[in-house]
């Protein structure tokens, strides 16, 4: 038996005399591998830091992308991850390879809204792509780029299920993907409204709130709106859904970012502003939202005034 | 790694409320799929031994079965598929009116699954006693049903309490699985922790000691179980 007071005893013994010279030695050891180490990260990457400095020397990015965010980054039917995110991301990808001088290799991650936060924060992607809502509370763990597009909460339904607003939901059940903005925006309606028997159903993604809706077992599902639409060209019969009701919250989506970071963000926010003033994103944007994409139909979703401003405001001068 | 710690979070308004609710929920979705588990495992296991060859079949195919599919698949399974097969009347009402219908699919799943390993156990505890015993009773003029009464049955479960406390241990961390079907148990809890406050570090770590603590508590109650239930001379615990 080894107890505490063992450990306190012993340390003194092996720092005695005849151990301090190979101690010594040690330390010497450890501080020439040490100095070694940053000479040679110093002349690999040099003037870059953080996680800009880690892509460098790995020659990998590694980008986290969602796989049923339809336009936003979605399982193409090559089994490949694409959507309007996926092009933003790529765009940044190009100008940091430019930035570091040098070719990456993209590594692609899936992501769920339960991972995406701590894969972020824990440094195993570099960027996500995907339909994130950028809130404050998040902005304590990661951090974003500029503002790539705005939606709010809203509700898809059979038609004729008799739900117009988030009050109809009384005595009707919903499905809240677990972990998106949208679940809370929901239940905090929900209960300042004072709205009675609503049953929740917690749904692991959005493919699986379709899934509970389409088998009846709830009378709704919410998501974003522009998802809503998403899943609707995406459902098996498109004519049966209808999103209703007004936008329960305000959710800017933007790329998330490691926090603490600013190289990284400025690079990719210059790609952005860039592509705000340029009108090229104008064309992006068309491409995912008004015209046929792969695997669904077009979502004939126009920019709208508010968009259109962001992207205005956002465009900064270089 | 850039990650603000806060351990607080774990005690404060309503998270530590959430924390106990789902605590709740997970024992008693592993309790009541225990008691399934325990009695259909139990006859399943019986009738694994059982000289008729039909019913012997029926228990192997039942154990094939439940013990070879996944038990995510079975969740998935038993919450979405079943209630599309049943039929529009009886499917509408369990998907709809059953009462807590998540938390009544995690525990008949988890209860059948389970009951295929549990049956398992049963039978080889029943097959382990030499078959001389059975003979014996046979030819003291028992009946099948006596000699597993008087016999088997009382000596094969004292013989498995140790394999069997693994599977109870083991009921509690799969019900973790009832959180994909939206069972508010321990470990939906801490990732609905973690999304209203980005504090997953902290709400998975305390959803890991609670495991631990329940797990402990049930090896310290088995092992008086198994203490008292050793038979002399059985077993490597009573080598003779």
């Amino acid at each position: 038996m080894v107890s505490k007071s063992d450990f306190l005893v012993r340390y003194p013994f092996q720092s005695n005399k005849a151990k301090g010279g190979i101690r010594m030695f040690k330390k010497l050891m450890i501080l020439g591998a040490a100095a070694a180490m940053f000479a040679a990260t110093n002349a690999n990457a040099a003037d870059f830091y953080g996680t800009l400095a880690k892509i460098k020397e790995t020659g990998t990015i590694v980008l986290g992308h969602r796989e049923s965010s339809v336009p936003f980054a979605y399982i193409g039917p090559e089994g490949k991850p694409i959507g309007y995110s996926m092009d933003l991301c790529m765009k940044a990808v190009e100008a940091i390879e430019a930035e570091l001088g040098m070719d990456l290799k993209v590594k692609l991650v899936p992501v769920t809204p339960q991972t995406r936060i701590p894969l972020i924060a824990n440094g195993n992607i570099n960027i996500e792509c995907g339909s994130t809502t950028n809130n404050l509370t998040r902005q304590q763990q990661v951090d974003y780029a500029y503002t790539t597009f705005i939606t709010g909460t809203k509700i898809l339904t059979k038609k004729g299920s008799g739900i117009k607003e988030v009050e109809d939901l009384a005595g009707k059940a919903i499905a809240l993907a677990q972990g998106t903005t949208n679940e809370r925006a929901i239940k905090e309606s929900i209960e300042k409204l004072g709205i009675k028997n609503v049953k929740v159903l917690s749904v692991k993604d959005h493919a699986e709130g379709l899934l509970a809706l389409e088998t009846d077992r709830v009378d709704a599902y919410s998501t974003d709106h522009i998802l809503l639409f998403g899943l609707i060209a995406k459902s098996k019969n498109p004519a049966d859904y209808e999103v209703v009701g007004r936008f329960l919250s305000f959710d800017p989506y933007a790329l998330m970012l490691p926090r603490d970071d600013s190289a990284i963000r400025l690079v990719v926010n210059r790609t952005l502003a860039g592509l705000f003033r340029s009108d090229e994103i104008k064309d992006i944007y068309n491409k995912w939202f008004m015209s046929n994409i792969p695997g669904s139909q077009a979502l004939m979703v126009p920019m709208g005034d508010t968009l259109e401003t962001n992207f205005a405001v956002q465009a900064f001068p270089k | 790694m850039n990650y603000n710690w806060n351990w607080a979070i774990l005690i404060e308004v309503p998270y530590f409320d959430w924390l106990v609710s789902g605590l709740g929920w997970t024992l008693l979705v592993s309790a009541l799929g225990w008691i399934i588990a325990f009695s259909l495992g139990s006859l399943i296991g019986v009738i694994r031994t059982l000289p008729s060859k039909p019913l012997r079949l029926f228990g192997m195919a039942y154990v094939e079965l439940f013990r070879n599919v996944p038990l995510l698949v079975q969740m998935f399974i038993w919450f979405y598929v079943l209630p599309e097969l049943v039929g529009e009347d009886l499917g509408r009402w369990m998907k709809r009116d059953m009462p807590f219908p998540e938390a009544t699919s995690a525990i008949l799943c988890l209860g059948t699954y389970t009951a295929s390993r549990v049956a398992e156990q049963v039978r080889a505890g029943i097959e382990s006693i030499p078959r001389g015993q059975s003979m014996a009773g046979y030819a003291m003029g028992l009946t099948t049903k006596q000699v597993y009464r008087y016999l088997l049955i009382p000596v094969g479960y004292r013989i498995i309490v140790p394999p069997m406390t693994s599977e109870f241990l083991t009921i509690f961390k799969n019900s973790s699985l009832a959180l994909t079907i939206g069972v508010a148990e321990v470990l939906y809890q801490a990732r609905q922790i973690e999304n209203y406050t980005f504090q997953g570090f902290e709400a998975f770590t305390a959803a890991t000691l609670i495991y631990l603590v329940i797990t402990m508590i049930v090896v310290f109650i088995t092992d008086r179980v198994e203490a008292k239930a050793r038979i002399p001379g059985y077993g490597v615990q009573g080598k003779t």
